[in-house]
């Protein structure tokens, strides 16, 4: 089995599941709220958890806000911010966003248009499906009293090119604009320093680290004003109340100390890694077509491919087939698959949009998985091309 | 063999795939999805078309250990079911569109594609049979659907498995019942699925419009009213005529023709709509894909839930003369003729039917 879709999600690291399993079963630890001896253990599991969580990505550790995960920490930063900003000035109404951005951010943006008056400013991108820094000036600069916030994503996760996130955080710096930036990608492979990034708001996901699912973390600087939306207990700063989970915040904070220790040499071997991949794929099969070339910066993981002539749904079938686990981009609640917004937003057609396939490699990956992947890929691209149907006339 | 399973998320096609696997087949289940906005069609073990239906499926292959895909089918699936079902209509003909559903996606877009992509055959959970080539009936008289699988070809069928023709429905959920299927009580749907709320003349109404045309007495030719569009009319429809004044026999009228270009409806007396002999000359075929030795004895049934009744067939300048023993009611153009063997318990053949003769002498 060769599992090529670490992007969606990457295997538990077993030190993570190992310390998870011991706070588990200690009978001692309760609820980090409480104020006897196992309240008190707890509390310091989470505060020693979010220490280190704080270390792994330049943060101080009152910058760390634990969530359920990567969509929950979007949610709160930019939901939770375009209410505070506009409740301290009324007009300012305006998001900047990327089209290329994860559905946890561009549907809260898009609700935040329907029912609270935002206007949504649609940042340009290059061909790679990135933002640059004079598009995002251009934007601030046209109206920036009118600006709640921007956010744009660390890495997208469909492609892995990289934003010059610094560069942005910058301009809207100086524009007196909070940056919310969506590393779910990123975090496990890039360095993240969130103190000198200047970022405003940062979301970063637990199983994408190796750590626990329905773990996540929302980096959010001390002056940043932000409005909550989960009510109760107070927890996390008062912005994010609910019970903590004690275990699963010792795992995501083992996971983050792994990627701080790990993620120079990963992002070298799997860079390595990816580039056996595309080469052995495009050596077999000429006409298919990178989608970002190897010199724009971009994750180390990551490599989208498209083929032409070939529906992705059914490649992922037949690669399902032959044992090899990659990824086509978004599908519905139903199932199917969906031509990918993200194509879609660089210009392409719906059958290019249609055709491409993401393999992205993780911390177990090995070259022998690569290999058994360029070898499986060239037959299923042409049994999909033969299994090919015509688009109907007029319905797409 | 490498077998795809079409699962609807209803009993019949869990059962059938369950049965595909016990055979020792390489089964993979597939549900269409066939609306691009899910939610919208119908729920039901036929429905087909619901996130749960898809949910259903799922969970079904997760049991059985299969893998398990959604395909997109929608784009076919409104042209060559919804856009034709529209222009039927339109022409003045009633179409059947589960019919044309099998013709055009499970047997024809499905299969082709699982056949290019490696697999050997699709089974589905028709309450059908399948022996030597050749169409049974069910030996479930209420649920055989042999009437609406006619129309698939030899070419089509030697790709195909029904392992649910010696099974009744009761047998059919008990038998999913025992394996564990959540869904083996899940409700039948019987009407067609891209109309949720089963208001088939208000949907014609709402995609093609008001037509108003008039209604014209056949034994006069006097116009003695005007509808809103001759696609709300059935041949054999009584009730909803909107006639206000009585025939002059005093008897009941009903629907005998629909012309749509002049939009004209005819009306007339019940004796009008005995007919005694049909034509079919539209997709013909012989399920055994050896034409029979005409003149024939058959039986003939000309909609999905009416009898088969005894015929005399013959074959003439490519266009089947169907002769009634004894004459039917309600027959319309657009649908299809099935014919069985004097016993009944196989298919001949289909065609659709394009003509008819009532005792009258009335040809429409």
């Amino acid at each position: 089995m060769v599992y090529l879709d670490h992007a969606a999600t990457t295997p538990m690291l077993s030190a993570v599941a190992a310390r998870m399993s011991e706070v588990q079963r200690d009978p001692l630890v309760g609820n980090p709220s409480s104020l006897h001896a196992a309240g008190r253990r707890a509390r310091r599991i989470v505060e020693e958890s979010r220490e280190q969580v704080a270390a792994a990505f330049g943060a101080h550790p009152s910058e760390v806000l634990f969530t359920s995960g990567g969509t929950e920490s979007n949610n709160l930063a930019i939901a939770g911010l375009y209410r505070a900003r506009r409740a301290a000035d009324p007009v300012r109404r305006r998001i900047l966003v990327s089209p290329v951005e994860h559905h946890a951010v561009l549907d809260v943006v898009e609700s935040l248009a329907r029912t609270e008056g935002a206007e949504l400013d649609w940042l340009p991108i290059d061909p790679a499906g990135r933002v640059l820094p004079e598009g995002f000036a251009a934007a601030l600069q046209r109206d920036p009293q009118g600006v709640a916030l921007a956010t744009v994503m660390t890495a997208n996760n469909e492609l892995g090119t990289r934003t010059a996130i610094r560069e942005l955080a910058h301009l809207a710096a100086e524009a007196g604009v909070p940056l919310h930036t969506d590393a779910a990608q990123a975090a496990p492979v890039l360095p993240i320093d969130f103190g000198a990034d200047g970022a405003s708001a940062v979301s970063i996901t637990g199983h994408k680290l190796g750590g626990p699912g329905g773990t996540g973390i929302l980096l959010l600087r001390r002056d940043v004003a932000l409005t909550p939306w989960l009510h109760g207990g107070g927890q996390e700063r008062g912005l994010r109340s609910g019970t903590l989970d004690t275990a699963g915040i010792s795992g995501l904070a083992v996971a983050a100390s792994d990627a701080q220790v790990q993620r120079a040499d990963r992002a070298a071997r799997l860079t390595a890694l990816r580039e056996q991949l595309a080469t052995g794929v495009l050596v077999a099969l000429p006409d298919a077509i990178r989608t970002v070339g190897p010199d724009v910066p971009q994750l180390p993981g990551i490599l989208h491919l498209r083929f032409p002539g070939a529906e992705a749904e059914t490649l992922l079938m037949l690669l399902d087939r032959a044992e090899v686990q990659c990824s086509a981009g978004a599908a519905c609640s139903a199932g199917v698959t969906r031509a990918s917004h993200v194509l879609l937003a660089l210009g392409l057609d719906e059958d290019a949009a249609r055709s491409g396939l993401r393999f992205s490699l993780g911390h177990t990956s090995t070259a022998a998985d690569v290999a058994a992947a360029v070898a499986a890929v060239p037959e299923a691209v042409a049994r999909a091309r033969a299994a090919a149907r015509p688009s109907p006339v007029g319905v797409r | 063999m490498r077998v795809l399973a079409a699962m609807s998320g209803g009993v019949d096609s869990a059962v059938a795939a369950a049965l595909a696997v016990d055979a020792g087949h390489d089964v993979t289940g597939v549900h269409l999805a066939l609306s691009r906005q899910p939610g919208t069609l119908r729920t039901g073990s036929r429905g087909c078309c619901t996130v749960e239906d898809a949910f259903d499926a799922r969970r079904v292959s997760d049991l059985l250990e299969i893998p398990y895909y959604v395909w997109d089918f929608s784009a076919e699936f409104a042209r060559d079911v919804v856009d034709d079902f529209l222009a039927e209509y339109r022409a003045g003909r009633t179409p059947n569109p589960c019919l044309r559903c099998n013709e055009k996606i499970k047997f024809e877009a499905l299969l082709d594609r699982a056949i290019a992509l490696g697999f050997d055959a699709v089974v589905t959970g028709h309450h059908v049979g399948l022996v030597d080539g050749i169409l049974q009936r069910s030996v479930d008289p209420a649920k055989d659907q042999s009437y609406v699988l006619a129309v698939l070809t030899p070419q089509q069928l030697a790709h195909t498995m029904f392992p649910l023709g010696q099974m009744t429905k009761t047998q059919v959920r008990a038998e999913a019942g025992r394996r564990g299927f959540a869904v083996a009580a899940k409700p039948d749907s019987y009407d067609i699925c891209f109309i949720p709320d089963g208001d088939t003349r208000g949907y014609l109404t709402e995609k093609l419009g008001q037509a108003p045309g008039p209604l014209v007495d056949a034994d006069t030719g006097e116009q003695i009213g005007t509808h809103q569009g001759h696609f709300g009319f059935t041949i054999g429809q009584r009730k909803g005529l909107g006639i206000d004044h009585p025939a002059a026999d005093g008897r009941p009228r009903f629907v005998l023709g629909i012309e749509p270009v002049s939009g004209t409806v005819t009306v007339g007396g019940q004796q009008h709509l005995d007919i005694i002999r049909i034509e079919a000359g539209h997709r013909i075929v012989f399920s055994s894909g050896r034409m029979p030795d005409f003149p024939l004895r058959a039986r003939a049934q000309v909609r999905a839930h009416g009898a088969a009744v005894p015929v005399r067939v013959e074959l003439i300048d490519e266009v089947l003369q169907v002769t009634f023993d004894e004459p039917v009611q309600g027959i319309a153009p657009g649908q299809s003729v099935v014919l069985y063997d004097e016993s009944d318990t196989y298919v001949i053949g289909a065609a659709t039917i394009t003509a008819s003769v009532s005792a009258a002498g009335a040809s429409v």
